[in-house]
């Protein structure tokens, strides 16, 4: 009993040791990724983390940054987060205070981003998440002032909130809107609420507001309630694995209103696991394939070259991300976070595969327009632009 | 009154699935007095053998679900063979953390072969109709039509065949049963063998009721139906059965009149105020300790 | 080899290597605080595995030392931890002083540990699986509840906790808390305890105060797990009530299972083994998940009360009791 008590002390001392000795090789440039490779959106990190990889290599394979006249290369460090908030938060701090990164990019989904900024901006590091909508992220929700250190890639949902309302009113002429989301995800949660209070401010009617949880499987009780509220159109700000169950449960209960949903049906898998049910529903994203720039035509096909499918908006705004963070560092010469910080603030706009990121002083949130798109026989077209 | 009539259908449908992963649970406790909590994950494993099987070999509906019956009934037999039949002189809470252990085993094993949620295909359409201005679909009748036949099948075998009576021959005194000649460990492995089964089963059901299918879906609904085995007194068969209608009645009711979140706070509460009125369950008899 | 031996029985054999141990880690994690010895992934790891001891020793408690099986430890962490985030974010303005956070913990511990109070009321009634299911429901009710009061954030949680957690404090409390387990342990309230472990109506049949042991098991241990979920909350800056789930309690039922039941040192090693695999498995992804449960049903076949079951390192005993089985060993 004695040796296994020297023993197991012994080992914890070396593995200690071990975790000790990862410390930062002052050669390359470390960017640190935070996204969400297991857990309820394995397609969206899949996606992040595709894009991010794809310019870190297309950079290395010039030789690296430019920093202070010799060319460094990138050190891409991948953390998981599985969707989880606290998974985000443990795996922020590894990434900040161990793996010593210059720059965290992700995560993406708002209810990981948030305290994930929080804790950016404790440790006073640079963030961008690229497709993180929820105002909270940027801004600290008790003082009602911009964080420091973090900034996103997207628009946010105040921005898509207005988009939508004004989509349902004028261009699907419904005046009737249900909603059903849930309630315990900060972006869902968000989006709901920012939709009917504007909605409402430009003269529509919610006919019902309905939640359910994270993990939830059964909405047979929130849609027959959306039923006989006999809604016009019925809003669905949820991620891609719920939205196909939810739209089959409500067309096998003789639901036929339009579908609308928001940027976070963007991921391909949609299709997949949605049918026929999804057919001829409108959402919100960043970017469309349809109206692409010579810059993300490329994008494009090296993407699907290396990746063998098509890059969603998470990818595309992925991409951007690490593009602006990658030119700031080359902008503040060293591997400093408050010099690189400077120079993401001192940079007044970006051009990336998603458009024009204009930061406005005192702000993390970029100006960007919005595009509707619709599924129909199985992709995702291109239906009208909406300008800030 | 359609409205409620409709949710009453939702109710028995929910019901019927927590009724057969109940069952499970019950046989197991009822002849070992131990918590199988691998049985949440056997159901979610029934729900992916059937999507692997469809997807290699299109199978008819029933022929799907019996092959899964038999692939979950051989993997409960084997958990058992395997993890608990070495701890039965074990201390009981030693066979119960094993139980967790094997299925967190299956369940991150399942995670990390196929971390996306996938969709399960359709093996029979559902054709939506009104019955006295209800929507009904034709899943909805089969699920709570397989269900009642497994339940009632499974009652007659307990009360009329041998194999049900050296069951509840083994629950009542499993050492008098041995001395009796009856090949216990055999009635064991049958009694796991049918509980997974029964969970396989409610696997295929469900996920075609509720076609995205994750590695995490048996955690959740294992404990719910654990809950209901205990609320019907656990041990005992037809309180399964009762344990699992009420759940979903309960959770329907729930969700109906307040917003979901509050769902889980009122079925466990529920689950309490039940056992502090009666600790052994609904239908449970007080088992008598001897000092 | 045999010099290690000899040096393991002469520590073994001093009373003062636990008293000197603790001081020598408090000096250590002072002069980290002071000069920055580790750097931060290495204190963070540090400070989980504290945590973690924390909540092992006292669920051991209740389910090694009183032979019950509970599952709702992750609620009273839940519930510590969200007591203190609270009283720090938004009853306490501004910025929480360092000397009032020990103040902040022990206020957490006392909200966990009423809580406690009432589960052991309702323990008087039911024993075995059904408290077991008691607990389990407990477990749920809290965290349920979390999400449904909008005081508390809801199911999205609670934001803004500042950093208090640092490696002193942790240090200080995994001290305190192995202490007050230990004294009790090893007093008539302990012996109560165990009695009821061995046979409960046996016990109340000799006299023991059953009813006063199950209060005081049950309110002790889940005060420290209230004071482990504070020290949580303030480590992480973030809390929100999917963390306090049934998987969370299952973490801490492995790492009490594997130390070893009924043990104050098994429980230290479970906390620290569990801490340290999940920190260094991580190269293998999602599969560290199937590796760490595989490893805890294989330690079941083949010691099924863990590897420190019933047995106690000599440095944890009391002065009486080290003195009685060193004058066992001599012949």
């Amino acid at each position: 009993m004695k040796f296994s008590t020297i023993l197991a002390s012994s080992l914890a001392v070396l593995a200690l040791a071990g975790c000790g000795k990862k410390s930062a090789d002052s050669s390359a440039v470390r960017i640190g990724l935070n996204v969400e490779l297991t857990g309820e959106l394995p397609a969206v990190g899949a996606s992040s983390r595709n894009a991010v990889q794809l310019h870190v290599d297309q950079i290395n394979a010039a030789g690296g940054i430019t920093l202070g006249g010799k060319k460094v290369p990138i050190e891409l460090v991948v953390g998981d987060n599985g969707a989880k908030a606290d998974q985000a938060a443990a795996t922020a701090q590894r990434l900040l205070s161990q793996e010593n990164v210059l720059v965290m990019i992700g995560p993406n989904a708002s209810s990981c981003a948030i305290p994930a900024s929080e804790i950016a901006e404790s440790l006073k590091t640079p963030m961008i998440s690229p497709w993180s909508t929820n105002p909270k992220t940027t801004v600290n929700a008790t003082t009602g002032k911009s964080k420091d250190y973090v900034l996103r890639g997207c628009f946010t949902d105040l921005f898509q909130a207005g988009v939508l309302a004004k989509f349902t009113l004028n261009d699907l002429k419904s005046k009737r809107a249900a909603v059903l989301f849930d309630v315990s995800s900060e972006a869902p949660n968000g989006q709901a609420n920012l939709y009917r209070e504007t909605f409402v401010k430009l003269g529509g009617t919610i006919t019902a507001f309905e939640t359910y949880t994270t993990g939830d499987r059964d909405f047979s009780a929130q849609l027959t309630k959306i039923k006989a509220s006999n809604p016009e159109v019925v809003f669905l700000p949820v991620y891609y694995g719920d939205v196909a169950l939810i739209t089959q449960q409500a067309r096998q209960l003789g639901i036929t209103a339009q579908f609308v949903g928001s940027d976070a049906w963007s991921s391909p898998e949609i299709i997949k696991l949605g049918g026929a049910a999804l057919e001829g529903a409108y959402f919100c994203n960043h970017y469309s394939t349809e109206i692409a720039t010579p810059a993300a035509k490329k994008f494009m096909a090296d993407y699907e070259a290396k990746f063998g499918q098509a890059p969603d908006d998470v990818a595309a705004l992925s991409y951007d991300s690490v593009g602006f963070a990658i030119k700031a560092i080359e902008a503040a010469g060293v591997t400093d976070r408050q010099a690189v910080r400077a120079a993401l603030a001192s940079i007044p706009s970006y051009e990336g595969v998603t458009g024009v990121m204009r930061f406005t002083p005192g702000s993390g949130d970029p100006v960007k327009s919005a595009v509707i798109l619709q599924i129909k026989g199985g992709k995702f077209v291109w239906v009208a632009n909406a300008a800030p | 009154m359609e409205y409620f009539a409709q949710q009453a259908i939702n109710a028995i449908q929910l019901g019927s699935i927590y009724a057969l992963i109940a069952l499970g649970y019950s046989l197991v406790y009822g002849v070992l007095s131990m918590i199988n909590f691998a049985h949440g994950d056997v159901f979610m494993v029934g729900a992916f053998a059937c999507l692997v099987l469809v997807s290699f070999v299109p199978l008819p509906f029933f022929v799907a679900l019996l092959a899964v019956m038999a692939i979950t009934a051989l993997l409960g037999a084997l958990i058992e063979r395997a993890a608990y039949r070495p701890l039965r002189q074990a201390p009981r809470v030693s066979a119960i953390i094993t139980a967790l252990g094997c299925g967190l085993v299956i369940q991150n094993t399942t995670l990390s072969l196929s971390p996306y949620p996938r969709q399960m295909p359709r093996l029979f359409e559902s054709v939506p109709f009104e019955v006295a201005g209800v929507t009904m679909n034709t899943l909805q009748v089969l699920i709570i039509g397989i269900s009642a036949v497994f339940m009632l099948t499974l009652d007659f075998i307990i009360r009329k065949t041998s194999w049900g009576i050296a069951l509840r021959a083994a629950s009542c005194d499993r050492g008098a049963v041995v001395l009796m000649g009856v090949p216990v460990n055999r009635v064991i492995s049958l009694t796991f063998a049918v509980g997974g089964a029964l969970g396989g089963a409610a696997g295929v059901l469900y996920s075609q009721a509720y076609p995205v299918i994750g590695a995490s879906m048996g955690v959740i609904i294992g404990w719910k139906a654990f809950v209901a085995a205990v609320i019907g007194g656990i041990g005992n068969v037809r309180g399964a059965v009762l344990g699992g209608f009420i759940l979903g009645a309960v959770e329907v009711t729930t969700v109906v009149m307040m917003p979901s979140t509050w769902r889980d706070l009122i079925a466990y509460s529920l689950l309490l105020v039940i056992l502090i009125f009666k600790p052994h369950g609904l239908l449970g008899k007080p088992v008598q300790q001897k000092v | 080899m045999r010099l290690l031996r000899e040096s393991a029985a002469a520590i073994n054999a001093c009373r003062w290597a636990m008293p000197a141990f603790c001081v020598a880690l408090m000096i250590v994690a002072v002069a980290h605080e002071q000069c920055g010895l580790f750097n931060g992934y290495v204190e963070f790891v540090l400070i989980t595995a504290g945590i973690n001891i924390i909540l092992c020793t006292s669920l051991n408690l209740v389910n090694g030392y009183m032979g019950e099986f509970s599952v709702g430890h992750a609620g009273f962490m839940a519930v510590g931890a969200y007591a203190a985030g609270l009283l720090a974010v938004k009853i306490l303005p501004g910025v929480t002083p360092v000397w009032a956070f020990p103040l902040v913990v022990v206020f957490g511990g006392l909200i966990a540990a009423a809580i406690g109070f009432l589960l052991a009321l309702l323990s008087f009634k039911t024993r075995g699986d059904y408290l077991a299911i008691i607990t389990l429901a407990f477990l749920m009710i809290v965290k349920s509840a979390l999400e449904n009061i909008p005081f508390t954030g809801g199911p999205r949680g609670l934001l803004g906790i500042e950093r208090l957690t640092t490696l002193p404090q942790t240090v200080a409390w995994v001290i305190v808390t192995l202490w007050v387990i230990r004294n009790l342990v090893y007093s008539k309230f302990g012996r109560a305890i165990t009695a009821i472990r061995e046979d409960e109506l046996a016990a109340g049949a000799m006299g023991v105060r059953t009813r006063e042991a199950k209060i005081l098991a049950f309110v002790v241990s889940s005060f420290f797990g209230g004071v482990a979920g504070s020290l949580f909350a303030h480590q992480l800056q973030f809390i929100s009530p999917a963390t306090f789930d049934i998987v969370k309690s299952t973490d801490i039922l492995v790492m009490v299972y594997i130390g070893g039941i009924a043990s104050l040192g098994g429980s230290v090693l479970g906390a620290v083994l569990v801490t340290i695999l999940a920190q260094v498995l991580q190269p293998l992804g999602t599969w560290r998940a199937v590796v760490m449960p595989l490893t805890l049903v294989f330690l079941m076949l083949f010691r099924p009360r863990g590897l420190f079951g019933l047995r106690e390192f000599a440095w944890f005993l009391p002065g009486r009791e080290w003195l009685r089985r060193r004058k066992d060993k001599s012949p």
